[in-house]
Formats: structure tokens, sequence, C-alpha cells
């Protein structure tokens, strides 16, 4: 756990994963996303912070073609994954998403079994040979959701049976489960209880050794907790993009600042 | 109609009633109204009640009552006899009655006069003639026995509507004063005459409870009846229906079984038409279709649901059993023998219940929550292998429960098979047969020319039992089903 | 699934491979993507299908229904003619004479030239002598002048000129010869024989089954409206005061349980079964009256109730419950507080439901068939307005099940001329429900 945030670490220079240049997003008439330029590192935690309907998630949600199942939604400008334009007619969103893997808000399991639920990425991606290789993908997901301890003897069991913070780890073992290399967060823990963010913060922080990982929150001392970079949006802009320590000890803009001492938000 | 004019008499004691009931409160109170407990409409209301309720109440009753009582003691009167030459009581009841409209309409014809009528002496010869001059004799002859009943039923039904009419009068006078005297200033009106309204409307809601019972009744006591002249063993586990309206019960062997098969696969290829095709076209419309799409194509299939069935019957007979002929007839495949078959009448209900699978599949499919949609294409998911391993499996206790009453509706359905399915009853496993169908057999038991105390047409009751208790299963447990899965998204 | 996990194996989807190289996998998915779409497209395209196909068959059989073929021909008879004719032992025979020596006068005027008998006169027209003689007796003034007269082919004509009967199909009957076709094209050539609207058919009564020419739907449309007078006053009432008990007053017990379970199941009850209750209750128990549109009617209300207690609960349930604490608010009763806010406001939507519910009601049939709305010929209208309601009448849907279910085929076009009547009528009440939705919603 990163209480207080590590500023040498975040130092390092690491390469770039995604980056976006010029990102409008229309919402029908709504201008929802404003000529947003952001670069975000591999094998790092990027939180979005910023005050409800400021853009955070949708911006988010451009990063792999989730707005598509939107048909009001527009997007405009380059969002580049390793140097690649995602928005390019050529690409198909069913490969993207398999690379860049998403978390939602509230845990939805899908109403079939723990290892059906873990299992089903990897069987429409044709991930495993036979069905002893789809055991060992389940079983290795479920550990890196650390959860593995709890559900190994029960994974026949519905997955809507668990208990919440149970089933958000679910929920991101079998995002994992695929092998993404980018790993969505829509506040994960918003629906969780204290015992149980503290769970998926710690997973969270595990995650990072391998993927690159970019989580929205509501929460700045979530923001403060997990991440290294921290981007503010405000009003559909990208006001402020630094290291985490900076952003909330010395804020350059006075937006951030109002927002991290609580006078807006 | 002297029912008639009761009625309108009773009502205008009401509004009498009404207008003093409301004069008589403001005059307690020197006509400030202010000083009323509720508004002055609410004292002539309360006298409108007290009016109407009790006086109709009893009209009603004795309505029903009398033609029981009557019935009941002119059958003493009738000797067996009589009834042995007939078959039945229930026929020589018919008679009587209808020799007593013929005096009826005798005497309003100035053909006889009231005395003629009333002398139980009356030659019976000289009555026949005059009331087949009169042209009110339709059977053979009337038998002293049967004139009497009439002449006995006749005076029974004059004193009893008096009777009637007097004790209705007087109670709707009763309450006109009970309500006028409680009409002063401080009696609270308002509480009492909603009071009654409330009683109103739980009396409207309780007649589905009335209809439930009335079917149940209606149902239970004929199929009683009728398993009292033909057994119920051989009716369930009959394998033939081959009823006879020539000879009096005995002959006819009255199975259930061939008429079920022909329901059941006359169903299943109903379903096998709409299911398929209604739950495609829901998912197209909640999952692909654009909102314009979906404006045009969802009311059009909707349209097919408005159809009647008549139409649908017609469609049978006259379109699609003449095209299957040409296919599958003589001239083509041969193996067909007339248009009428469980293949016409099934494909043209699959056609009728398309819209009925497919507007309740849509509304399932819409329950499933959007989020997850979300997960399955966050992990890469297509929208098609979304629908299919996702929304379906968590939408199918739904969809299960829409194919039931689908099915239920299929099993009740009458005008199509009555129209297309044919009228012969056979067990056969040929989709290109004529079969019959238990509602079918239902509506040609009854509209035949047997008599109805026989058990060719007492069937009819034990059929319908058959099929209420079929289709109210299927519909009680699809109701749970749905609603049990409404609840899981709620 | 084995390519599947062959290409799972060379990095399908994920690894350093470029997005912009589409995979086998993916490609193998996308296909199954597109044929599962054209499933769907294609399951509504074959509702469309049919829905089409039923109104083209509808329309090209029943609007054949909505003309006939008549004979107009100037006709003149001396006064020596009449006195002749009627001084002969056949009189009507003698009539028919002098119509055929005239018929051919007036073709031989055009330049036709045909023989025929008496017998093919009687074969296209039915017995014209008679016709003519019973006009005679009745306007003798008339005598010697020229009168117009137009006489209504027989249904076989009909069918000549609609296509139903055709040369080729046609075998010779004692109802129609192949040389009596030669006689009606020469009379069509000289103007004598023509279509025109079938006024008969949308006001008169049914006929016999021996007239399918004269069949008339306009009996059994009174009846219907008489029917759904009796449904209207009786179901919108009680359907509207139960849903205001239940949506608004029942408390959470057992009798409502019970009445909400039975309201539901009531609605999917087969329509037969309430032709059983009705002709149990209505008809063996009380001795109302067979065929009565009043039965008919009490049947049908209680099979619409549900339809229209459902609608109306849910527009009940639509207006808002701050409306109700606003009346209460003010001391109003919750007694007042319904019926003079709550009602009002859903009084769109309940009109709306009920308006389908009885739709509904006016297409059924079932139940009637029980009642004894058919297998009997509805020959006249009801002679006032209380008979109107006990008197035996028939109903559309009856009456077209009555023509579909005669041996002669001439009647199937009558059948789907009313339906097309009733189908218009059922297209006007929808659409006047859904002008009164779009008129009325509104939106809280």
């Amino acid at each position: 756990m990163y209480d207080t945030p590590n500023t040498e670490r975040a130092v390092d220079q690491k390469d770039i994963k995604f980056s976006a240049k010029g990102v409008q997003v229309y919402y029908g008439d709504t201008h929802a996303i404003k000529d947003v330029d952001v670069a975000l590192e591999d094998k790092t935690v990027t939180a979005f912070i910023g005050p409800s309907g400021c853009g955070k998630s949708t911006f988010l949600r451009c990063l792999n073609r989730m707005n598509d199942t939107i048909d009001i939604c527009r997007v405009e400008g380059d969002i580049l994954l390793d140097g690649e334009d995602i928005y390019d007619k050529k690409v198909d969103p069913v490969q993207l998403r398999a690379k860049v893997g998403m978390v939602f808000q509230k845990p939805n399991p899908f109403p079939k079994s723990i290892y059906d639920n873990i299992a089903y990425g990897p069987r429409i991606h044709g991930m495993a040979k036979n069905k002893a290789d789809l055991d060992e993908i389940v079983e290795r997901a479920l550990r890196r959701g650390a959860i593995w301890d709890e559900v190994k003897d029960r994974l026949q069991a519905p997955g809507t049976g668990l208990s919440g913070g149970q089933q958000q780890r679910l929920c991101i073992a079998r995002a994992v489960a695929t092998e993404p290399e980018v790993l969505l967060m829509d506040e994960p823990c918003s629906a969780l209880d204290p015992i149980a963010t503290a769970q998926v913060e710690e997973l969270i922080d595990e995650l990072r050794t391998q993927y690159s990982v970019v989580i929205v929150t509501h929460s700045m001392q979530q923001a403060a907790r997990v991440s290294q970079k921290t981007a503010f949006f405000h009003l559909g802009n990208l006001v402020e993009f630094g290291e985490t320590g900076k952003i909330f000890t010395n804020p350059e803009d006075p937006r951030t600042e109002s927002y991290i001492t609580g006078r807006i938000g | 109609m002297p029912t008639l004019w009761l009625f309108l008499i009773v009502l205008g004691v009401a509004a009498a009633g009404y207008v003093l009931g409301r004069g008589r409160a403001l005059q307690s109170v020197e006509g400030d109204n202010r000083k009323l407990h509720s508004l002055p409409s609410y004292y002539g209301s309360n006298v409108l009640i007290k009016v109407v309720v009790p006086a109709f109440l009893l009209m009603i009753a004795w309505l029903l009552i009398q033609p029981i009582v009557v019935g009941n003691t002119i059958s003493g009167m009738i000797p067996d006899r009589s009834v042995d030459n007939k078959g039945s009581l229930g026929l020589v009841m018919a008679e009587v009655r209808r020799t007593a409209e013929g005096l009826d309409n005798a005497i309003a014809q100035g053909l006889m006069d009231e005395d003629f009528v009333n002398n139980a002496r009356a030659d019976l010869a000289d009555v026949t003639q005059r009331l087949k001059d009169a042209g009110q004799i339709v059977t053979s002859e009337v038998t002293q026995p049967i004139l009497n009943a009439a002449q006995r039923y006749r005076v029974m039904n004059a004193t009893g509507n008096l009777m009637m009419t007097i004790a209705v009068l007087v109670l709707a006078v009763l309450g006109a004063l009970w309500g006028l005297r409680e009409s002063h200033g401080d009696f609270r009106a308002r509480n009492t005459v909603e009071k009654s309204i409330r009683a109103l409307l739980i009396g409207a809601a309780s007649i589905a409870i009335l209809t439930t019972i009335g079917i149940i009744l209606s149902l239970v006591f004929n199929t009683i009846e009728f398993f009292r002249l033909y057994p119920a063993s051989d009716f369930f586990f009959g394998t033939n229906w081959a009823p006879s309206f020539s000879g009096r019960g005995g002959s006819s062997d009255l199975g259930v079984l061939p008429l079920l098969w022909g329901t059941f696969y006359i169903s299943i290829v109903a379903l096998a038409v709409a299911v398929p095709i209604g739950l495609f076209a829901a998912i197209y419309l909640s999952e692909y279709a654009s909102p314009k799409v979906r404006s045009v194509a969802k009311p059009l299939l909707e349209v097919l649901a408005g159809i009647p069935t008549i139409v649908y019957g017609l469609f049978a007979l006259l379109t699609v059993g003449p095209l299957l002929l040409k296919v599958f007839g003589d001239d083509g495949l041969g193996i067909m023998q007339a248009g009428t078959a469980v293949m016409t009448a099934g494909l043209v209900m699959g056609i009728m219940l398309i819209p009925f699978v497919s507007s309740l599949s849509d509304d399932i499919i819409n329950a499933v929550p959007q989020s997850m949609r979300d997960g399955s294409y966050g992990l890469g998911a297509t929208q098609s292998e979304t629908i299919r391993q996702v929304v379906l499996p968590a939408a199918l206790p739904g969809i299960v429960g829409a194919i039931l009453l689908a099915a239920s509706r299929a099993i009740g359905e009458t005008m199509i098979v009555v129209l297309g399915a044919g009228a012969a009853a056979r067990l056969s496993l040929n989709p290109f047969e004529a079969m019959t169908t238990v509602t079918a057999k239902i509506v040609s038991q009854l509209t035949g020319d047997a008599d109805f105390a026989s058990p060719e047409a007492l069937v009819a009751f034990a059929l319908g039992m058959t099929l209420f208790v079929i289709t109210l299963g299927l519909n009680v447990f699809a109701l749970y089903i749905v609603r049990k899965y409404r609840e899981q998204y709620e | 699934m084995t390519d599947a996990t062959l290409n799972g194996a060379s990095g399908g989807g994920h690894g350093r491979s470029s997005l912009k190289t589409i995979d086998a996998n993916t490609k193998r998915r996308n296909a199954a993507e597109k044929r599962f779409r054209a499933y769907g497209m294609a399951a509504i395209g074959i509702g469309l299908f049919f829905l089409v196909v039923l109104f083209f068959s509808i329309i090209r059989s029943g609007l054949p229904a909505f003309t006939q073929t008549v004979v107009e021909m100037e006709f003149t008879i001396t006064q020596e003619q009449y006195e002749e004719a009627e001084g002969q032992l056949f009189k009507t025979k003698a009539y028919s004479n002098l119509f055929i020596t005239q018929l051919q006068q007036q073709l031989e005027e055009r330049g036709l030239e045909l023989d025929f008998d008496e017998a093919a006169i009687e074969r296209l027209l039915g017995k014209v002598g008679g016709n003519l003689r019973e006009y005679y007796a009745g306007n003798q003034n008339r005598i010697g002048e020229p009168v117009e007269f137009s006489l209504s082919a027989s249904s076989r004509v009909d069918g000549y000129f609609n296509g139903r009967v055709t040369r080729e199909s046609m075998q010779d009957s004692r109802f129609l010869m192949a040389s009596d076709l030669d006689l009606v094209d020469a009379m069509a050539e000289a103007g004598i024989i023509k279509s025109e609207f079938n006024w008969n058919f949308i006001t008169g009564a049914d006929s016999g089954v021996d007239n399918p020419g004269g069949a008339g739907i306009g009996a059994s449309v009174v009846g219907s409206f008489f029917m759904m007078l009796v449904v209207l006053v009786l179901s919108l009432p009680i359907g509207v005061a139960a849903s205001i008990y239940l949506e608004e007053f029942a408390p959470q017990n057992r009798f409502t349980d019970l009445i909400e379970v039975n309201i539901s199941n009531l609605a999917a009850v087969p329509s037969i079964v309430f032709g059983i209750l009705g002709l149990a209750v209505f008809i063996q128990f009380m001795h109302l009256p067979q065929s009565a549109p009043l039965v008919g009617g009490l049947v049908l209300t209680l099979m619409t109730l549900p339809t229209i207690i459902i609608s109306t609960r849910a527009s009940l349930k639509s207006v808002p419950p701050s409306i109700r604490d606003a009346a209460l608010g003010v001391g109003a009763s919750k007694m007042q507080a319904v019926f003079h806010h709550v009602l009002p406001l859903a009084m769109p939507g309940i009109l709306t439901g009920t308006i389908i519910g009885l739709a509904q009601a006016l297409g059924e049939t079932a139940p009637l068939l029980l009642i004894g709305m058919v297998g009997f010929v509805a020959r006249g209208y009801p002679d006032g307005f209380v008979a109107g309601f006990t008197e035996p009448n028939s109903a559309m849907p009856a009456q077209i099940y009555t023509w579909a279910a005669r041996a002669d085929a001439s009647f199937y076009e009558k059948a789907w001329g009313g339906i097309i009547i009733l189908l218009a009528f059922l297209l006007t009440m929808n659409i006047i429900a859904i002008i009164l939705r779009r008129r009325f919603e509104r939106r809280w």
C-alpha cells in the first residue's frame, strides 16, 4: 500500500501504452470530452479523478471502444494503443477489447457458475486447447484475482451467490483471464464496503506488475493510495495530468487545488 | 316489460329521494351550507343509495330465485310417464315453458282470453287448435299434463311478478324514508356515502372471483352429470371418439385421447413455427434494430396479434389449406388428402402466435440489465456471443414462461382448428392428416342437434373441464415463473 | 472448436500482434455474428411476409363481395301483350318469352346474333318473368312506355365477371353452361350487363343457403353494435371500479391476492370456456333468450373485463403519487382525491384500454358459437331498440363463420368481404385509440 505516493518509483521512464491526441466525444448534441491529450504508461496505475459528470468515465470507455454500443455517441481525435489507432476502420473492437479488459462500477457476474464466469472470455477467444488447459487458465485467473482460496471448493456454484466484494474480485479475475494488456476499472469500489475495498485495492497494486491499469475513482484518498499517475478532469477538460504525489501536494492548476481541498466537486 | 318499468320506477323514486334529501339537509341548517357536515349533494346521494341498493339487490335475487322455485314446483306436478316419453325432465320443462309462452302470445293476439287460458278443464284439442291458429305451436301436440303445468306455470309467474313489484317498491320507499330521516346537518353523510361507494368498488372487483366460480360451477355440475351417464375411465382412457346422434347414449364412444393428441400435435406444430421466428424477431428488435426500424417493425408485427381468430380460420381454410394441398397433395408429393390438416391449422396458429411470443420475449430480454451486456462486451465478446451466452441464459426462465403462455393459447384456440384442422378424431403421426381438437369438438357437440341432457352434449362440458384444467395449470405455472424472473432483476 | 483452439494457440486476439490484422478466429466469430444477425432479420422478414400474404389474400378474395353483376335493359310492354300474357295459363313464362324476344332484338340492333332459350336466361338471371309480372301488376300505368329494369345476375355470373369462374375452370352444370358465357360476353359487349357496387352486401341481411348473391352483413353489424353497447355499458364502469379498488384502496391481504390471481388467470382462459359459462349460466340457468345480443354482450363483458382492468390499473399507476398527496394535503378525503384528481388524469389511458378491449371483443367468435349466434339465419333487422338486445341476431364474426361453414363456395367470397368490413371497424377503433393516446398522453 502506498499511503504516501512514492515519487521516486514513478520517475523511471516507462513505455507509453496509450496515447490520446485531441480526443472529442459527443453524446448527441452534448460535447462530453473536449480536446483531451494524454499519454498513459505501461505497468502503471493511472487514476482519473474529478467531480461527477466531468467525463472521466466517458474517456475511460473510449479506450476500449465500449462507447460503440451507445448509438448516439461519437468519438473524434486519435487514440493510439502501442502506436496503432484503435478507431481505425480495420480494427475490430472485439479484438481490441480482448487486449483492453474492463471492470465495471457494479459487480456484474453472469448468471452462471463461478467457473463459467471465468471461462467465458477464454472460451470465446479460443485460448484453451482442452479442458485441462481451461481449468488451468481459470485457476490462474482466480488466483490472480485473489479469490481462489475462497471459491476453490465451489467452482460450480452460481457467481451471483457471492458477496459484493467477492463478486467484484470475481469480475476482476474474469477480466484478467483473457490475458489483457490494459485493465480499465470504472469506479470498481464504489459499490463495496471498506473491507472489500481494501482487498480490491491490494489486488490492483499487485496487478500493476503485469498490466497497465487505468482506474476511475470518486475518492481522492483511493487515487492517492493506488496510483502513480493521476489525471484530473473537470467539465470535459483534462485539467491536469502528472505524478500522483505532485497533483495531491502541489497542483499547478487552481481548479485542481479547489477540488482536492474540497471547494468544488 | 314489467321488470323494465319497475326498474325505471325505482330510479324515479331514487331521483326524488336525492332532491328531497338534499333539500331537507339544507333546510335543517336554514340554507347555510357551511353548517352542514358534508356537501349537500352527499345528503342526496345518501338517500339515493338507500333507495337503489336494497331495492335492486332484492330484484336481482328475486329474478334469480323465482324461476328455480317455479321450476321445482312445476316439475313436481309432471307425472313420470310424460318424462319417460320425452326422454328427460329438462325437455319436458322446455316444452312447458314453450306452451306457456304460446298461451301468453295467444292472449296478446286476442285469440284467447285470460279465463279461457286458466280454465284447467279446458278442452285439449280446442286449446291446441287455437294455439296453432295463433302460430304458437311448433311441436307436435300439447298433452294434458303439459297444458296443466303450463297453466300453473303462468299463474305462478304472474303472482311471483306481482309480489316482486310490491316488495321492491315497498323496500325502495322504506329506503327513501330511512335516508330522509338521516338528512340533517350533523349527519356524516360523506362518510356514509364513501363507505357505500367503497363497498361498490369491492363488489366490482369481486366479479373476477364470481366469474371464476361461475366457470367452475358450470363445468363441474355438467361434468358430474356426464360421468353419471358415461364412465369416467372410458372418457379419460378411451382411444376412440365416435359420438352418435341417432341413438340415445350407449352407442357412442367418447374417448378424449384422440382429441388431446390432436390438440397437442397442432400446438406443437404451431410452437415450432412461432417460437423460433418470434424469439429471433424479439432478439433482433431488442438488440440489433435501430430505433427507427423498431418503431416500424414492432407495431406491424403486433398487427398480427390484433387480427381476430376467425380471420386466421378463414385464412387456413381457404388460402393455406389449398396451397399446402397443391404442394403435398395428390398432384405434388401425394401425402395430403384434403386441405384441412394438422399442418394447415398448426402453421396458421403459429403465425398468430409470432407476435405473442415476440412481444413477451422482447419485454423479458429488455429486463436483462445492461450491466450484463457491458460485462460481456468488456471481455471482447461479439454481440451474438453476448446474446447467446449471457442474455438468453439470463432471460431463459422468462422466455420459458412466455412459451408456456403461448402453448396455453394454442391449446385453447378454437376458430383456427374448427375451420382448418378437419373434423376426424384420430391418433396418427402424419401431420398432413386431418385431426380434431378438444375445442373444435366442444363447438361441434354443443352446436349440433344433440339434446342437452344426452351424454353426446354433456361431454362438451367434460372436454371444457379438461381444457380449463390444462390451460389453468399452464397459466399459473407460467405466470409464476415470469413473476419470479421479474423479481430477480427488480 | 478445433480450428478455434489452433488459432487461439497461435495468438488469437492477444499477444503482441497488430490490432489492424484481423486474425482467423475473429474472422470466424464475425461471420457467426453476421449469420446470427441475418437470422433475426429473416425472422422479422418472415413475420412481415405472413402479414402481407394475409392482407393480400383478404383483399383479393374479399373485394368481389362488394360488386354485383346486374343486367340493365329497357323493356316495353304494350297493352295487348299485357292482356295476352295475363290470359295465358303459364303467365310468368309468357313474360319471360317477351323478355327474351326484346333482349334478342336489342342484341341484334347492336349487330350481335345469338340464339338462347328461357333456360339459359333462368340460369343467368333467375325467374325474370316473375319479376316483370310483379312489377306490372303493381304499376299498370307504366304499360306501353319503356321502363328501365335492373336485374341482378346469378352468383355464377358474378364469379365469371370477377375471375372466380373461368371458361377453363368451369364445368357444365345445371347452374351455368359454357354456352351461357357466350351470351354473357355478348351482353357485356352490348353494355347490357355490367358490374356495380353491391350496397345490399353492406346493408342487407343474410340470405338463405341457396342464394349467395343476396347475402348481406348489415343485420349482423347491427347485432354486433348492440353487443358492443352491452359490453361498453357494463365493462367500463365495472372495470374502472374494480381497478380503482385494487389500485387505490385494497389492503394487502388474502382477499386482494385472490382477486389479483383471478384476474390474471381469467385473462388467459380460452375464450371458448367463456362460451361454456354463457351457455350454462345465462341460457340454461337464467333462461335468457338464445342467440340474443344481450347474452353475447354479457359473455364478452366477462371476457373483456380482465383486459380493461389490467390497462386501467396501468394508467392509474402512471398518475404520480404527488397528485394524491396534493389533494389529501388540502383536506380531501381519499375517495375525493381519487375521483376528483386521479381518475380524470387517468381517463385517456382508461379509454384507450377500453377501446382496445372492445376491439378484441368485436372480433371474438368462439363463445358466440356456443350461445347460438350461428346455426340460424338472421334474415332481418330487429324491430325496435329493446328488441335489438333480446331478439335473436347474428354478429359480424359469427356471420362470417356461418358463411365459411356453408358448402357453396360462392359464400366464401362473402366471408372474405365480411372480414374486410370487420377489419375496417377494428382499424377505426385502433386508430381512435392511438389518436387518444397521442393527443392526451401525459409524461410526468
